[in-house]
């Protein structure tokens, strides 16, 4: 058995889990946050993306044990109380999910996808860069529009920070 | 319409829980006292069990029972059926072979279930079905349907002769062979259509709990259609009646056909739960649902187009050979008869047609109805063979087929279907100029310097949906009525809520439902809640698959507020003392016509309620019930165009442009249709390149068992799509729409195969496409 203790979207949390138990399956099982997914066991779906540290991760690759003492980011901490995160916005205003068993995966992976690409993303990017991510339902169409919205709706409300603290 | 009616682009009201983590999946719910489940299951394709020993995984740490399918059978747990009876040309009733929940002396797949052990957590179900001992005395197998036919052939089922099911025909063969002996032109073809793994990206689960003190079981699962479920747990599995079985499909993360059938473990886990006393839940892992998930497609024909010397087509003649796996699962026996072969005529006037089909047990996993269930197959088949055809003719494909096009409505082809109405030439058009088709040439001369192959391929579908009026469903063997229900409850405070037989999980029903509320009564759709899935809840219903929920679902919904605001109507009539006619239902409120008398929508519910005030002898209360019955299948249609870009040194193709021009009558929410074809192209472009289900045909093993060896469509094998619609209203239904789910799925693959056999001059092409195929097909052209 192993003592694990991290921050999940904000709060302390601690346990003693088997050896074995995924972060993905601490987080579900342990903590009872459903909101990330499992859709493979061979770390290929994506569905279980979180943030570790301020990384994309697949929960499903790393121990619970392998986690401990780091800061975990989840989908049920991204958006900021009742406002939405501008990922979470553009993926509903451009129908990015369908039966929304791979968005949480997705969305996670698009955030830290858009927080590496600074300068902006474009479609041969972000096609590129959801490899990991599979979609049954979507065709990545209207992902991808959501992903290069948010991406640009997030450049232009930093660009618009960095001006107002200059 | 208003913002929020009928043809708006409505952002979806289901979303907000999904974008931030709160769906609840079947695998999210948690019972008091529940524990896990593993399946212990076959390694052999094919074989007797001799003997199980449970007694060391009994003793594993955790573990509360391991259960055989000794027993399951010796509680009288019925076998699994499949609900519709196909009569072969003789006249002899399909021959369906057993299929015990859990194997009980032979396993016939890969996956197929032996054992179930329930315990405290996941990992020691796990840990304790790797202990249970079974052992097996090999038998030899057969996954191929056409090897299954032969003479020797290893035998799967006593009830089924030479592992042949049925052996079916529709159309009339004499005159289509005479038709064919008098063409100037036929063309042959032989057609392999693969076999997919639909890969719902949420697994299969089910959570089964038996309830002592009210002897009532509650079932969790992942299912497109619970009431069916319940309907067959109850009356042929004998798993408890109806009235102590609760069946609730919670959000369910995609189905494409695979979450219609009842499978083993549903069934399992209820009565695991009764036998052990513990709430039992089981959630399959990625390669149990590759083994165990009903496949889709496995068709293999041969194909006869025939001509005259004007290239108009006299006659079709078409021989499959269907995999069905190694038992016929729910729906099974429908897919390459009904959804397969009265499509055949496709948008074309075709004299004469006839198709045989056989229907064939291996030792694979069970296939049944895939995203679009047999239309892919027919379409693959036809626009395959027109596209070849106009080649041969040295015509241009897209004339071929306008030349041919059905063009008077009603149009009744010699199998079966009657096409209500639809316009074959304005999607053409549409297409080849959103395509921009004319200036093809010049691409592909363009490419051609850039050293890459460019070809363009077309097809122009014709698909069924909104299954179906249910006496003529009957006639053909279906063991169910096909229609579907709603109720309509007003509260008193005005706020609506709509129960239906349908279910979502995925097309946006909360949102598309709700907007059919908004355009009657001019509420918000924020003031409108869809309940389903769940039998406590909604009565009875049919489920949604076949593109219906539109067609169908919605046609019960309508019918249901058709009442609602009848009664509203005399209600108002009679508080503002107005003619019943005179009233007008305008932004939420009730107006006397030409006046400016009114009613506001939440002061008439609590009126209906507080029954102050009614018009004599009515009762109190607005709420109201239907079932809606379709009187036709409904045809959406449309012309896809591929694309297409050919690396000739590595046979790589990238899709450079695909588009879409489907007619799907009246549209409810442009932006989900989209989505529905965007889905759906998806799935069809996996099909032409990359996805295929594969046995190793001497151990009946299943090779692409993970996303590791099945190639998944991921965003970078895919271009975004040209997508369109033309509106056809269909005149069968109320709303004039005709489904939009699947039309992708069939229309896509022939359109790229079509493209690539254009680029690479080779018209001998299987699908998927691999790049390995394309560039041996690529060789083998240039040799001549």
């Amino acid at each position: 058995m192993s003592q694990v203790e991290m921050v999940v979207n904000g709060r302390k949390v601690s346990g003693t889990v088997e050896d074995r138990t995924l972060l993905v399956h601490y987080l579900r099982e342990h903590l009872g946050m459903t909101g990330t997914h499992v859709g493979c066991d061979t770390s290929q779906c994506g569905a279980c993306v979180v943030h570790m540290d301020g990384k994309a991760v697949k929960s499903c690759s790393i121990l619970a044990a392998q986690a401990s003492g780091s800061d975990i980011v989840t989908i049920e901490g991204l958006a900021n109380g009742a406002d939405l995160h501008p990922v979470q916005a553009a993926f509903r205003e451009h129908h990015g999910l369908q039966c929304g068993f791979c968005t949480p995966g997705m969305i996670m992976a698009a955030t830290d996808m858009i927080a590496r690409h600074p300068e902006g993303l474009d479609e041969k990017t972000v096609r590129a860069e959801l490899e990991g991510n599979i979609c049954r339902c979507t065709g990545y169409h209207n992902i991808v529009k959501a992903i290069l919205a948010a991406s640009k709706a997030m450049g232009k409300a930093g660009k618009g920070k960095t001006k107002k603290a200059a | 319409m208003g913002i929020e009616g009928i043809g708006a682009r409505v952002a979806r009201k289901e979303d907000k829980r999904f974008i931030t983590g709160s769906g609840r999946y079947v695998d999210d719910m948690v019972v008091p006292g529940m524990k896990h489940a593993a399946f212990v299951r076959s390694p052999h394709a094919h074989a007797d069990i001799k003997k199980i020993d449970v007694k060391a995984a009994q003793a594993m740490p955790g573990v509360i029972a391991v259960l055989t399918g000794k027993e399951i059978k010796a509680d009288g747990i019925g076998n699994l059926i499949c609900g519709w009876m196909i009569h072969s040309k003789d006249g002899t009733p399909m021959k369906m072979g057993a299929w015990s929940p859990m194997a009980v002396d032979r396993v016939r797949y890969v996956g197929d279930a032996v054992a179930i052990v329930v315990a405290e957590t996941k990992g020691q179900a796990r840990d304790a079905a790797e202990a249970v001992e079974v052992t097996y005395k090999e038998k030899k197998s057969v996954a191929d349907a056409v090897e299954a036919l032969k003479k020797g052939a290893p035998q799967l089922h006593p009830e089924a002769d030479g592992n042949l099911i049925y052996d079916w025909e529709i159309g009339d063969s004499a005159a289509t062979d005479a038709a064919i002996a008098k063409a100037a032109h036929v063309t042959k073809m032989h057609i392999v259509n693969n076999r997919l793994v639909p890969n719902a990206m949420e697994p299969r689960a089910a959570l089964g709990h038996y309830d002592k003190g009210e002897d009532h079981y509650t079932c969790w699962t992942t299912s497109q259609n619970p009431h069916v479920a319940r309907l067959v747990m109850s009356a042929f599995y004998n798993v408890a009646p109806e009235n102590k079985l609760r069946v609730i499909a919670p959000d369910v993360g995609g189905g494409f056909g695979s979450k219609i059938f009842i499978y083993p473990e549903e069934i399992v886990c209820l009565w695991a739960s009764k036998r052990a006393g513990v709430p039992v839940k089981w959630v399959a892992d990625r390669t149990e649902s590759f083994l165990t998930d009903a496949h889709g497609r496995d068709h293999v024909s041969e194909v006869q187009l025939a001509f005259d010397a004007d290239n108009r087509m006299t006659a079709l003649k078409v021989d499959t050979v269907a995999n069905f796996g190694a038992y016929m699962s729910l729906f099974s026996s429908s897919v390459p008869t009904y959804l397969y072969a009265t499509l055949l005529s496709g948008q074309y006037a075709i004299p004469a047609i006839h198709a045989n089909v056989r229907a064939v047990y291996t030792n694979t996993a069970p296939v049944d109805a895939y995203r679009g269930a047999g239309r892919p197959e027919a379409t693959y088949l036809l626009e395959r063979v027109v596209e070849t055809a106009a080649r041969e003719l040295g015509v241009s494909p897209a004339e071929l087929r306008r030349k041919n096009f059905i063009r008077e409505f009603p149009y009744q082809t010699p199998v079966i279907m009657a096409y209500d109405a639809g316009d074959y030439e304005t999607s053409l058009e549409a297409a080849m100029k959103e395509a921009d088709y004319a200036g093809f040439e010049k691409r592909r001369e363009k490419a051609k310097k850039a050293g890459k192959l460019r070809g363009i391929g077309m097809s122009c579908y014709i698909e069924a949906c909104g299954i179906a009026p249910s006496a003529a469903v009957g006639s053909l063997g279906a063991g169910v009525g096909l229609w579907e229900s709603a109720e309509v409850r007003v509260n008193a405070v005005g706020t609506i809520e709509v129960l239906t037989g349908s279910h979502s999980h995925g097309q946006g029903h909360e949102t598309t439902f709700s907007q059919l509320v908004a355009d009657r009564f001019g509420v918000p759709i924020d003031s409108v809640s869809i309940v389903h899935g769940d039998t406590d809840k909604v009565q009875m219903g049919m489920g949604t698959y076949g593109s219906r929920s539109g067609a169908v679902g919605m046609s019960a919904v309508v019918k249901a507020l058709d009442k609602v605001e009848a009664k509203a109507k005399k209600i108002a009539a009679h508080l503002m003392e107005a003619d019943e006619g005179d009233i007008v239902i305008e932004n939420g409120e009730l107006k006397v016509a030409g006046t400016d008398k009114s009613v506001p929508w939440f002061q008439l519910a609590l009126a209906a309620y507080t029954a102050h005030n009614l018009p004599g002898g009515m009762e109190p209360g607005l709420k109201e019930g239907a079932f809606y019955d379709p009187t036709n299948f409904t045809f959406p249609a449309g012309c896809y165009i591929c694309e297409v870009e050919v690396d000739p040194d590595t046979g790589e193709t990238e899709i450079v442009q695909f588009v879409a021009a489907d007619d799907f009558g009246n549209i409810i929410n442009p932006m989900i249709v989209e989505g529905q074809v965007h889905g759906g192209i998806a799935q069809g472009i996996g099909q032409a390149l990359l996805e295929g289900a594969h046995y190793d045909p001497a151990s009946g093993q299943l090779l692409t068992a993970s996303y590791m060896d099945y190639t998944m469509p991921r965003a970078d094998d895919l271009p975004s799509f040209k997508v369109s619609t033309s509106n056809t209203p269909c005149p069968g239904n109320p709303l004039g729409i005709k489904g939009c789910g699947e039309a992708g799925a069939i229309g896509s693959p022939p359109a790229v195969i079509n493209a690539i056999t254009n680029a690479i001059g080779n018209n001998d092409l299987a699908m998927p496409a691999t790049a390995q195929k394309v560039w041996s097909a690529l060789k083998a052209a240039t040799k001549h």
